[in-house]
């Protein structure tokens, strides 16, 4: 019954055996151990699980393993680079854009998504963005002005 | 003392791990061989139970273990319920029911399997000999004569009643002018943490004397670790419980639930580390609602707007059970029924009810929300009839800078306030009077705008142990290292609300170090020896200020050795950049990393003095703290649709002395998110048959970021004595001003029209009806 999939995950190759029914982002959690992605619902509403596959902000919570099969997925874990924080991720950091911090990793991969389809958003089209993504800590006020602070540091 | 980091926006010493996916939450730990639990629910809100066959689900490869009710009877106890009150029913409430389930999401059965998804398929193979039961989920029906009862044995509905007074309430009605009446519904909502509950436990034999260690997403790890030790007759020291990230509590993770001790008890029997993660849908049916509240509200006014009297009936929905503090929540509404007003004769009356839902317990504000909520509305609801601007009926009742402190007729005592002062700054940014003037222009022209005005007072820094279900205090330990660097252990074990970085903040402060100098640990009962938790906005005043007393011990013996090594006289001598010296002689200092040294190779100390450098505080807050403030907001309202559209939202919150300018922001914006949701999106529906209609994300509306409107906040700062950091907490303020405020702008915004009051939530269909039905008058 097992699948044979072969992935890339932030940046690194990988060969996995997997259950036709094992979501991707139990995939990631347990048998990667990336776990980083986060889990608050199951039915791809919250967006605790966002992650980039094939540069695209999906909730792997609603996409099987094999589903991902010969792709590219980036997690919060493969954001940063040689050690730089991405400036969502200082965003956040900067503008207190958290607080539990369990919304926040999918909050990062759908505020890096809002920005690489439009650099320059207003706060309205960055509310709109967030959309599939609920912060129950935040009031969402502070990640707005994380996004915001992103923007401007990656257009200079 | 002039500080450099007090009062500071300082970014979070605790983000980096965040931001980065590098932290640790429950679900996240990995132990070898970890077997995962389901748990079967019931599907009815009330049944009996004939039978329940688990054969086939035994037989499934992967499971190792089904649990049920018989299987734990008279080995653990029943759960604890600590927040109770005079005469009241306590029903037996076990982690796995057996006989008869009450509410839809009760537990009936536990599956343990070697993975997830074996332990959910296992799930589908009980098969459960269900024979329903007549159900009751309204309140009001279920104090009637003939109502199907949850407990035959008490023959009602009633749990408890419980009763507060003040003054001559009767007096108080003869000599009002008039009597101004509301019914008003505080709806049942759900705490919603992002983070859904989640436990794992593993047992380490080690022969004779066994530890059990618990991960558990709570606010109280320490509380966990008796009421687990208690359940299954474990000496406590051989129980440790460890909170790590936690994502979210909100009050819901006060508890104590049966999940909490079954896990551990899977983990001794079977001798394998077992996990459960609580899904969304367990998460809305079996975790603590909040609120749930109707108000009878009867005030006693004087033509001027003077109220001289209120009396209120108040049924609160306890659901089938209690959890850990639930009948205690609605006696906070009683506390509080005065508010931030001179009511000098009162009387609030409590009749907890069960019905076939889940259990309510604390969610944030517990108590105060519906205290708020109640008062708020009938501040404006005196201002219609009397025909007088909100204001004025608020400015006229509240209580006076200068009559601080301030016993109600409750029997509080208030520590200090300046309420009008609050209400004049939040009037002044949203420009009240010009707003006022528009208006009326927008009436005219058949267009509705409301100005809603919530003044709260609410109960924090829980509190005097006297006063609270599990003792008030808080611990903390400073220890200097030899290194110089200081580690701090706290007891207020947070879930989001940033200790690790304001406790640092007045560590560094006081030890003249850094932010970086300064490590915050908590939640784990083996590191930390004793601590209550973070709830009831009590982090910074009790725990911060156990903190700064551990601080001034070893602060003083810290002094000791470098005194002794400079040979100068201990007292007055300056911390300061990593330095110790005499205040007028800054060029003879030694650092703290000597001192540290010093103290612990211990080579040459100063007389009658121990080595090393640790300090130890518990802080018994002598009252509670009472912050307070002002929210407005403002709407537009679309006559066609009755949708709202917010034009400014105005918060001056007074938490007195502020540690984190950042963190405080935070703390209300969330708090104002919540409130929010209540007055306009949130609501637990269950059906007459006691189905959870409400039972997932798709009709449970948590707020997203573009239901919200941009926060504008501003403080007033009034100090309390209560603490010596002058804090008073912030936690909830959010939350309980926000609510009312909304609600009175729209019905402020309908007013003209004769509406009088919408029960929450205000979803647009209902201001639509309520334009409908008044237009048509
Ligand atoms: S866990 Fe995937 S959207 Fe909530
Ligand atoms: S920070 Fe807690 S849910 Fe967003």
């Amino acid at each position: 019954m097992k699948q044979v999939i072969q992935v890339t995950i932030n940046g690194k190759p990988r060969q996995d055996e997997v259950e036709p029914r094992l979501l991707l982002v139990h995939y990631l959690r347990d048998v990667v151990g990336l776990t980083g992605t986060h889990i608050g619902c199951e039915t791809s509403i919250c967006g605790a699980c966002t992650v980039l596959l094939n540069g695209v902000a999906v909730k792997s919570c609603t996409i099987l393993t094999v589903q991902a099969n010969n792709g590219e997925v980036v997690t919060i874990e493969g954001l940063a680079t040689d050690g730089k924080l991405h400036p969502v991720q200082e965003g956040f950091w900067e503008r207190h854009g958290l607080q539990c911090g369990f919304c926040t990793p999918g909050m990062i991969m759908a505020g890096v998504q809002i920005l690489q389809r439009n650099p320059n958003p207003t706060e309205e089209q960055i509310r709109e963005g967030l959309e599939g993504n609920l912060c129950r800590c935040t009031g969402y006020q502070h990640i707005v002005e994380a996004i915001q602070y992103a923007a401007q540091k990656m257009r200079t | 003392m002039a500080t450099k980091l007090i009062g500071e926006r300082i970014k979070r010493k605790e983000d980096p791990r965040l931001i980065t996916g590098t932290a640790s939450y429950v679900d996240d730990i990995k132990l070898p061989n970890i077997h995962h639990v389901a748990f079967l629910r019931s599907i009815y809100g009330h049944a009996k139970i004939n039978k329940i066959d688990v054969s086939e689900a035994r037989k499934l490869p992967g499971v190792v273990a089904v649990l049920t009710h018989d299987d734990i009877k008279g080995v653990l106890k029943p759960m604890p319920c600590v927040g109770g009150v005079p005469d009241m029913h306590l029903p037996e409430h076990y982690p796995l029911s057996g006989g008869k389930v009450r509410f839809v999401g009760e537990a009936i059965a536990a599956v343990v399997a070697n993975d997830r998804y074996v332990a959910r398929d296992a799930l589908d193979l009980i098969n459960v000999d269900y024979e329903p039961l007549p159900v009751v989920v309204d309140m009001e029906k279920a104090l009637e004569k003939g109502a199907p009862l949850l407990y035959e044995e008490y023959g009602e509905n009633r749990g408890f009643t419980w009763k507060i007074s003040g003054g001559d309430i009767d007096k108080a009605f003869q000599e009002a002018d008039r009597i101004v009446k509301l019914r008003l519904v505080n709806q049942r909502v759900a705490p919603i943490p992002l983070e859904t509950r989640a436990v794992l436990a593993q047992y380490q034999d080690r022969g004779v004397e066994g530890e059990l260690t618990v991960w558990t997403s709570t606010q109280i790890p320490h509380g966990i670790r008796t009421s687990i030790a208690s359940m299954l007759n474990l000496p406590e020291h051989r129980v440790r419980v460890i909170a790590p990230e936690v994502g979210g509590g909100f009050g819901c993770k006060v508890d104590f639930y049966g999940e909490e001790v079954l896990i551990p008890y899977l983990a001794m029997k079977l001798k394998v580390p077992v996990k459960w993660v609580e899904g969304r849908r367990e998460n809305i049916q079996a975790t603590d609602h909040g609120r749930d509240q109707i108000n009878y509200i009867e005030a006693a006014v004087k033509n001027d707007g003077t109220v001289v009297g209120l009396r209120v009936k108040v049924l609160a929905d306890m659901g089938a059970y209690y959890q850990l503090l639930s009948p205690a929540i609605p006696t906070l509404t009683g506390l509080m029924m005065c508010g931030p007003y001179k009511i000098p004769n009162v009387s609030m009356e409590v009749l907890g009810v069960f019905t076939n839902k889940m259990t309510t317990d604390a969610y944030r504000g517990a108590g105060r929300p519906e205290a708020t909520y109640l008062l708020e509305r009938t501040m404006d609801a005196i201002a219609a009839e009397l025909n007088l601007d909100p204001v004025e009926v608020r400015m006229k009742n509240f209580i006076q800078p200068q009559e601080f402190p301030y016993k109600t007729a409750t029997g509080l005592v208030y520590d200090s306030g300046n309420y009008q002062a609050a209400l004049q700054k939040a009037l002044d940014h949203v420009g009240y009077k010009k707003l006022r003037e528009e208006q009326k222009k927008l009436r005219e022209q058949g267009q509705y705008m409301g100005i809603g005005i919530s003044s709260y007072v609410e109960i924090c820094a829980f509190g005097p142990s006297a006063a609270t279900a599990t003792g008030g205090w808080e611990s903390a330990t400073v220890r200097i290292e030899p290194t110089g660097k200081v580690t701090v252990l706290t007891g207020s074990s947070p879930h989001g609300q940033g200790q690790e970085t304001t406790f640092a903040q007045i560590v560094a402060d006081g030890l003249g170090l850094t932010m970086e100098d300064v490590t915050v640990q908590h939640g784990d009962t083996a590191v930390v020896q004793y601590g209550i938790g973070t709830f009831g906005s009590r982090a910074t005043a009790v725990g911060g200020t156990a903190v700064y007393l551990a601080l001034q011990k070893v602060k003083e013996k810290a002094s000791k050795f470098a005194a002794h090594m400079l040979k100068v006289d201990p007292k007055g001598l300056v911390f300061k950049d990593g330095k110790i010296f005499p205040e007028n002689n800054p060029e003879k200092s030694v650092t703290l990393t000597e001192v540290g040294l010093a103290a612990y190779l211990a080579k040459d100390l100063p007389p009658d003095t121990e080595p090393g450098l640790v300090a130890t505080a518990f802080y018994e807050p002598k009252n509670f703290t009472y912050p307070f403030g002002t929210h407005i907001a403002v709407v537009d309202i679309d006559p066609e649709t009755g949708q709202i559209k917010f034009r400014r939202y105005v918060a001056v919150d007074d938490c007195g002395n502020i540690i984190n300018m950042l963190t405080v922001h935070g703390q209300v914006h969330g708090g104002i998110a919540q409130g929010l949701g209540q007055a306009l999106y949130e609501e637990i529906v269950y059906d007459e048959n006691g189905q959870l209609l409400t039972g997932s994300f798709m009709d449970y509306c948590i707020p997203k970021a573009h239901h919200l409107p941009k926060f504008e906040l501003d403080y007033t700062v009034t100090p309390t004595d209560v603490n010596p950091l002058g804090a008073k907490g912030v936690g909830e303020a959010g939350t309980i001003g926000s609510t009312p405020a909304i609600v009175n702008a729209v019905v402020d915004a309908l007013a003209h029209l004769g509406v009088r009051n919408i029960d929450m939530p205000l979803k647009p269909e209902k201001i639509w009806k309520a334009i409908r039905d008044h237009a048509k008058k």
